[in-house]
């Protein structure tokens, strides 16, 4: 009798097929084809035209033409990639930068999301509402409010020098320093969410139980929280570590010109050298490169569920 | 965890939460600053916020922006909610796994590949670009994140209730109209919200994907940032916060009075069984 309670799968009408069509055909034309066209772009060479690239492919040709195109084909750009150092070391600063600030970000964010779990049940809803708000507002807006606290006449120096604590002012706009306080600010809220959501859910009884068997606070967090909360630690980690690699904003705006960030690389060289195919070449390393972290996030996530359903 | 917070708790959410909310204070204060120089108090004043008024290239890219924002707002949501049915309700079928991994990917994508990408296809397409090619990749990009916030409200459904409609007869589409719909509407909302803040704030995706005549206020702010900063950017930054927290309390107000309302309803239906 239980199987005709659950039917294995839906019966899909007319209707049901073109609801999955709907969505499914957007993304098909609006994100995986423009990557198609991303990976295209980077096999082509520079040209003085519009579109700035060769070869551009011309349907009214018909396959001969298309043929042609893809003989014109070739990897220098990629080469060019491994020849100049700008890009490699913009690459591995990326990579070191994220991973500085994730960590950063960690240390920051685990006792923020550690003290909302422990707050009174009635407060709490509050304390996730102070969260999320800064999420809200502009990124932009975020991060334009730290240079002037950040600069040398800025409102931190200030404070510093009326306390008497530093003589002089220090230089931390365009600065890595800048750098790391902007991805942390930014990207906390991230952090904390998940951070907060698997501490939430950790039974107290378990921590009373290593109390009243005599084990110090700092042992039983060691022991028992930290590893109960691994799963949202590694989410936010996440969360914060794979935008980073890509920031644009942050080391435009607060690091210097010895900033190198392959997002900050990737704009110069399509708003300001005008090489498509080499801000191409640029993007799809990139995706290789964050491919790793974001199938790991996403298997990690799907974990996660099942674990809940 | 029930056990009560510690002096360490206290202190670390009062400095966590100074952290993240001092800055965005100072920018408040120093917007209504009388001196031209940023980090100097001249008193009080709202001249900044008066010439603002008289900033006419300001206000062009603001009525952009907001153009921008509520279309593909609309339309992300739209999308969204459909994407996240699809993810919870549709089972199994061919390239489901692909589906939801271009669902999930632009979440964490870097945007100078969006954007990149974007454009590409917008050139490609030889398609002119301005408004409409703004307005279509914000849609793309919120639209999933409309179907993660749908979706989160569509996995703790009751499906019995459309289930029961639909062994009464009730068409699909009325069902989704009558039943699903108002049941999944603050999710709906919220994504609605998600989406319409984030097409305001974005930079990076409008600027590759932008032509002549459409620059956006982020773009506007972003340009004179670099040029340093000012009272007048204070101002619009100001607004601009304002108008997202005052959205922001309003929607989380409305979200808890409903609630309150579902929960006596549901104890007025109950105290009149027994």
């Amino acid at each position: 009798m239980s199987e005709l309670h659950v039917p294995a799968q839906p019966k899909r009408t007319l209707g049901g097929w073109l609801l999955i069509a709907v969505p499914y055909v957007w993304l098909l034309i609006f994100f995986l084809a423009p990557f198609l066209i991303v990976f295209k772009i980077s096999l082509s060479q520079v040209a003085v035209a519009i579109p700035p690239y060769v070869p551009t492919f011309d349907l009214a040709e018909g396959w001969n033409g298309i043929w042609d195109s893809v003989s014109e084909f070739s990897f220098e750009n990629y080469v060019w990639l491994t020849e100049d150092d700008l890009y490699w070391k913009s690459y591995l600063s990326s990579v070191v930068i994220a991973a500085i600030s994730t960590l950063l970000t960690l240390i920051i964010g685990y006792p923020i999301a550690y003290g909302m779990a422990r707050s009174p049940q009635s407060m709490r809803p509050t304390l996730l509402m102070l969260v999320i708000l800064p999420f809200w507002t502009s990124f932009l807006i975020r991060v334009y409010a730290w240079i002037g606290i950040l600069k040398n006449e800025g409102l931190l120096n200030q404070l510093l020098l009326t306390l008497g604590i530093i003589d002089e002012p220090l230089v931390m706009m365009n600065t890595n320093i800048a750098v790391f306080i902007g991805i942390v600010y930014s990207y906390l809220p991230f952090l904390v969410l998940p951070l907060y959501a698997s501490l939430e859910r950790l039974d107290g009884s378990l921590l009373e139980a290593a109390e009243d068997l005599g084990c110090p606070p700092w042992k039983a967090f060691w022991k028992i929280t930290l590893p109960l909360s691994l799963p949202g630690v590694i989410a936010g980690c996440f969360l914060v570590f794979i935008p980073a690699v890509g920031e644009f904003v942050i080391p435009d705006l607060l690091g210097g010109s010895n900033t190198l960030m392959i997002g900050k690389t990737l704009w110069v060289e399509f708003f300001n050298n005008r090489d498509w195919p080499v801000s191409s070449a640029v993007a799809v390393i990139l995706l290789l490169i964050l491919v790793i972290p974001i199938v790991l996030f996403q298997n990690q996530q799907q974990k996660m569920a099942e674990r809940e359903g | 965890m029930t056990r009560g917070p510690t002096w360490f708790n206290i202190t670390s959410l009062v400095a966590g939460f100074s952290f993240l909310y001092l800055p965005i204070v100072l920018l408040v204060i120093y917007s209504f600053n009388e001196s031209r120089l940023v980090t100097v108090w001249g008193g009080f004043s709202t001249k900044w916020y008066a010439s603002l008024l008289q900033n006419d290239q300001l206000l062009d890219a603001a009525w952009v922006t907001l153009r921008v924002a509520f279309v593909s707002a609309t339309l992300a949501t739209i999308i969204g909610t459909i994407a996240a049915l699809v993810l919870v309700r549709s089972g199994r079928f061919v390239g489901r796994s692909l589906f939801s991994g271009m669902i999930f990917a632009p979440l964490v994508m870097p945007e100078v590949i969006l954007g990149l990408s974007l454009l590409l296809l917008f050139v490609a397409m030889d398609y002119s670009r301005g408004f409409w090619t703004v307005m279509l990749a914000h849609t793309t990009f919120a639209s999933c994140y409309v179907a993660v916030v749908v979706q989160s409200r569509l996995v703790g459904f009751d499906k019995s209730i459309e289930e029961a409609a639909e062994d009464l007869g009730c068409p699909p589409v009325k069902t989704f109209f009558l039943i699903t719909l108002p049941i999944i509407l603050p999710g709906v909302i919220a994504g609605w919200m998600l989406a319409f803040t984030l097409s305001l704030d974005d930079l990076v995706i409008a600027s590759f994907t932008t032509g002549p005549g459409a620059t956006t206020l982020p773009m506007k702010i972003y340009s004179q940032v670099r040029l340093g900063v000012t009272p007048e950017i204070n101002a619009v930054c100001t607004i601009l916060v304002a108008l997202v927290t005052m959205g922001v309390i309003a929607a989380s107000i409305a979200t808890k009075r409903q609630q309150t309302q579902k929960e006596r309803d549901e104890r007025a239906a109950f105290g009149a069984e027994g």
